[in-house]
């Protein structure tokens, strides 16, 4: 039976990971490749690269970065961070990532989904969305959230998968760096109205959040940083205790 | 021990080389006929999209000499499919060493099917040391159907699939050993030791 996904998410900064409380507050937790293998010993579904200073700085993710953990990692990785163009996407699927992430670009210009699913599979194309609560509506952020725009969030939602993104990573503002669970009522709003997977990112604080996200917010994978990259969670512990609580996991073989 | 494997317009054939790498195996990306028949093994990767990548071998005659090879010959996904007969991608004929054919999954759940799944009705030798608890990464919308003849293992999402084929020397699987972990590790050793 399909499982759900655990995927530590490694945001990157200089080559470095990091995790912010609310994106501001920075910290160091390592070095991506080495804890990027280590996740994947420890039982991973999958890993997230988000160059997170990308967007702003307008930096290209590292390429370099991207072919050593493909030469490390025995799982799939997803990378993301200030794509925007083919070419970006053709560098980094050829360097060995498996799928990239593009968000503010999606935004900035709709069609580049369109060109990026034709040109290399809606398989590889996951659209990030990054959302937020504003008055009781949802609405698309860009720019690490820092960016409100007029797009509701369940309709930009619809528009992506219909233009061929292949899955939605979906972040709530309001819960991320909280660590009081993740937004299962806007999750589980677009896991059943989309027909391609939702990742739910944003506000994991214990493995009864993960148990909630997969249960009433029908998540097909969960995402989080730094209670992995802290070691409050390990995954294999987390892994167990979503498979007692009768979650579909994969368990070590 | 000398590996091709197959060049032709397929996403993602560095994952491929690298896990030969990590396997201590060298590997050689290739589309030259001579240095294909003479390999001890032969993957054929893919991901992407069947229409286009049969025109790809066929242009360049690829498509005869994978029918010709005797060596012990893995398909890997899109690798799989265009194996088959038939597939519904496009219409496609494709190679017919198996001779069944591929189909889209009906949308009564989310398509493609992206994720970690288990392989049920076992067979080796592929599948040596492994047992239903082995859990496999696939990202496909199109799959092949059951066989008798040719499965070799199974995996359910909206049906019943074919996960891995066999046949004479021919042996291909859907999901991607070069991203299933120890898993996938344990299938590719098994296949190199054939």
């Amino acid at each position: 039976m399909l499982t759900k996904r655990i995927i530590p998410c490694l945001d990157i900064k200089d080559g470095r990971t990091v995790k912010g409380v609310n994106f501001v507050e920075l910290r160091d937790a390592g070095d991506p490749v080495e804890l990027g293998k280590i996740y994947a010993d420890e039982g991973a579904d999958e890993l997230v690269f988000l160059d997170i200073t990308a967007t702003v700085e307008k930096r290209k993710t590292l390429v370099e970065l991207v072919t050593k953990v493909a030469k490390t990692v025995n799982i799939p990785f997803t990378v993301g961070g200030g794509i925007s163009t083919i070419d970006d996407v053709k560098a980094l699927l050829n360097a060995g990532a498996d799928k990239i992430s593009i968000n503010s670009a999606a935004v900035r210009n709709p069609s580049a989904i369109n060109e990026l699913a034709r040109e290399f599979g809606s398989q590889c194309i996951v659209v990030a969305i990054d959302t937020k609560n504003i008055d009781g509506i949802d609405f698309v952020h860009t720019h690490g959230g820092r960016r409100p725009t007029l797009l509701k969030t369940q309709e930009w939602a619809a528009e992506v998968a219909e233009r061929g993104a292949g899955e939605i990573l979906l972040t709530s503002m309001d819960h991320d760096g909280v660590k009081n669970g993740f937004a299962n009522g806007i999750t589980s709003e677009l896991s059943s109205i989309l027909p391609i997977p939702v990742i739910a990112s944003g506000g994991a604080g214990t493995m009864q959040h993960f148990q909630e996200v997969f249960t009433a917010g029908k998540a097909d994978a969960a995402l989080a940083a730094s209670i992995f990259h802290f070691k409050e969670i390990p995954i294999p512990e987390l892994k167990k205790y979503l498979d007692t609580q009768g979650v579909n996991i994969r368990m070590k073989s | 021990m000398d590996v091709a494997v197959i060049k032709y317009n397929a996403g993602n054939v560095k994952s491929v080389l690298y896990a030969m790498e990590r396997l201590g195996v060298n590997a050689t990306l290739t589309d030259d006929w001579e240095t294909i028949k003479k390999a001890d093994k032969v993957i054929f990767p893919g991901q992407g999209e069947a229409s286009t990548a049969m025109k790809y071998l066929k242009e360049r005659k690829l498509d005869q000499l994978i029918k010709e090879l005797t060596q012990p010959f893995f398909g890997i996904c899109l690798g799989l499919q265009l194996l088959c007969e038939h597939t519904e991608e496009y219409e496609t004929d494709c190679l017919g060493i198996f001779q069944i054919n591929v189909k889209k999954f009906p949308p009564l759940d989310k398509v493609p099917h992206i994720g970690w799944n288990n392989l049920e009705n076992l067979k080796t030798p592929l599948l040596e040391g492994l047992d239903e608890s082995a859990y496999v990464y696939y990202v496909h919308s199109y799959y092949a159907e059951l066989d008798p003849k040719y499965t070799i293992a199974t995996t359910h999402y909206i049906n019943d699939f074919s996960a891995m084929l066999h046949k004479d020397n021919f042996y291909a699987m859907q999901g991607h050993p070069e991203k299933s972990s120890v898993v996938g590790e344990k299938i590719l050793n098994n296949f190199l030791k054939l």
